[in-house]
């Protein structure tokens, strides 16, 4: 079983060495000339202004913890909808009451609010 | 421990997938000008080669001889780490997808698939969503604001879209009873998933389309507003390397709806192969036919869409799907 695995394995090792190699063969390959305005933070050709390590909207956070809650549902589906066939109306209604109760919390924070991106 | 045929059929095959694969992503590149072109009635690439053929070729020698620029407010790690982050689940989640049947070949009987995983389509999912981690770090790490913000909407957007399409494919599990995704063209025989799961397939298509940032969900990277969004200070093979992922991952997730929806390699007369590779183009052709008709999304509306109509329906679709498995 772990050998199907093996494969993967060495593909994994392959990509690597191959991203691992041209990153080595391009910054080999390529001339370096640094100057000072070269180096610096591209802003459209104006002198940089500020830093870009500030504060970013609090929504993209709010996305990330909805997607978590959602995405363990999913992580709950599939191994339901690979067996459902052998568990029948019991294993349907049982799934119904999950997904009730998450269609609910779904529609509270859309009720809330929470889907709106702006306000 | 399996015989020594096996480890040389095994590395064979991943070296054919592994070069076929660099090779497809050097061509789409020529294959989306072309077709782009053809819809804006212009040429495209003529001069290099008949027809411009061996233009990504030089494209790819040019990117290799330009200067490597690390910017200097950069996080220097991060930022040569990166673009080696997308580019190698990128590669490596086409491992699980079978592109023809089985074959008899020197008394040894060939899976025309790199490794049959019984969870291989976890793996695939698993595996591309790594993808994010190199775009939002390689937009971070540049220390730009056109990157840090195309890097964030990237993530949010990619997190999006992967619960429908996480939820579209439940129907398919359902009616395959498997995660394996020979299995799963094995349970196509008799009928495609597409005509059983259309809505599932519809849900599958768009959200394939937001998971490889491509248009009209290219915000990641809109030109107007972001310039080039995530990869804005990135120049040589390490910009080269952002456009290699997006590219194998169009092809992975192309091969993918091929094989959850269009029958994988399953057709008449024609060898399998030619008809996963058929396929897999077709729906290719599809992407870049969008990206040359559909004008780009607005963010809110982005979301909008992703939460309010893709996340209800793919709902709806699992609902309706399990009522019929379960009372059938």
């Amino acid at each position: 079983m772990l050998l199907s695995y093996l494969p993967i394995l060495i593909l994994v090792l392959l990509a690597a060495g191959f991203a691992l190699a041209t990153l080595f063969l391009s910054s080999a390959l390529g001339p370096r000339r640094p100057s000072k305005d070269k180096l610096s933070t591209y802003e459209c050709g104006i002198d940089p202004v500020g830093s870009a390590r500030e504060r970013f909207s609090v929504k993209f956070y709010l996305v990330a913890m909805l997607f978590i809650i959602f995405d363990i549902e999913i992580v709950f589906l599939y191994p339901w909808a690979v067996i459902l066939n052998s568990l029948g109306l019991f294993g349907l209604v049982e799934m119904f009451f999950f997904l009730g109760i998450l269609l609910i919390g779904l529609l509270y924070v859309w009720k809330k609010g929470g889907l709106e991106w702006t306000t | 421990m399996p015989e020594p045929a096996f480890f040389v059929v095994m590395l064979a095959k991943i070296a054919v997938v592994f070069g076929l694969m660099l090779l497809s992503v050097a061509y789409l590149t020529w294959l989306e000008r072309k077709v782009i072109s053809d819809f804006q009635v212009r040429l495209g690439p003529m001069r290099v080669g008949p027809h411009g053929l061996l233009q990504p070729i030089a494209d790819g020698i040019k990117l290799m001889f330009k200067e490597d620029i690390i910017p200097e407010a950069a996080d220097r790690a991060i930022y040569v780490l990166a673009p080696t982050l997308a580019l190698i689940p990128a590669f490596i989640s086409f491992a699980v997808i079978p592109f023809g049947d089985r074959v008899r070949l020197f008394g040894q009987s060939i899976d025309m698939v790199i490794s049959d995983v019984n969870v291989g389509l976890l793996y695939l999912f698993g595996v591309a969503s790594l993808g994010v981690y190199g775009i939002v770090l390689g937009g971070w790490a540049s220390n730009n604001k056109y990157a840090l913000l195309g890097g964030l909407r990237s993530a949010a957007q990619m997190i999006s879209y992967e619960l429908s399409m996480g939820l579209s494919v439940v129907g398919v599990l359902m009616l395959s009873e498997s995660l394996s995704l020979v299995r799963i063209v094995g349970a196509q025989s008799k009928a495609w998933f597409i005509l059983l799961q259309p809505i599932g397939f519809l849900i599958f298509l768009i959200c394939a389309i937001a998971e490889t940032n491509r248009a009209p969900f290219d915000l990641p990277e809109a030109e107007t507003e972001l310039v080039a969004g995530f990869h804005v200070e990135y120049s040589s093979m390490k910009f080269a390397m952002y456009f290699m992922a997006e590219y194998a991952n169009m092809i992975t997730v192309a091969a993918l709806a091929t094989t959850l929806f269009l029958g994988g390699w399953r057709g008449p007369f024609l060898p399998p192969v030619v008809w996963f590779l058929a396929k897999l183009y077709l729906v290719i052709f599809l992407f870049i036919w969008i990206r040359a008709t559909l004008p780009r999304f607005r963010y809110d509306q982005l979301m909008r869409f992703g939460w309010k109509v893709l996340l209800p329906l793919a709902l709806a679709n699992i609902v309706i799907t399990a009522a019929f498995v379960a009372l059938r």
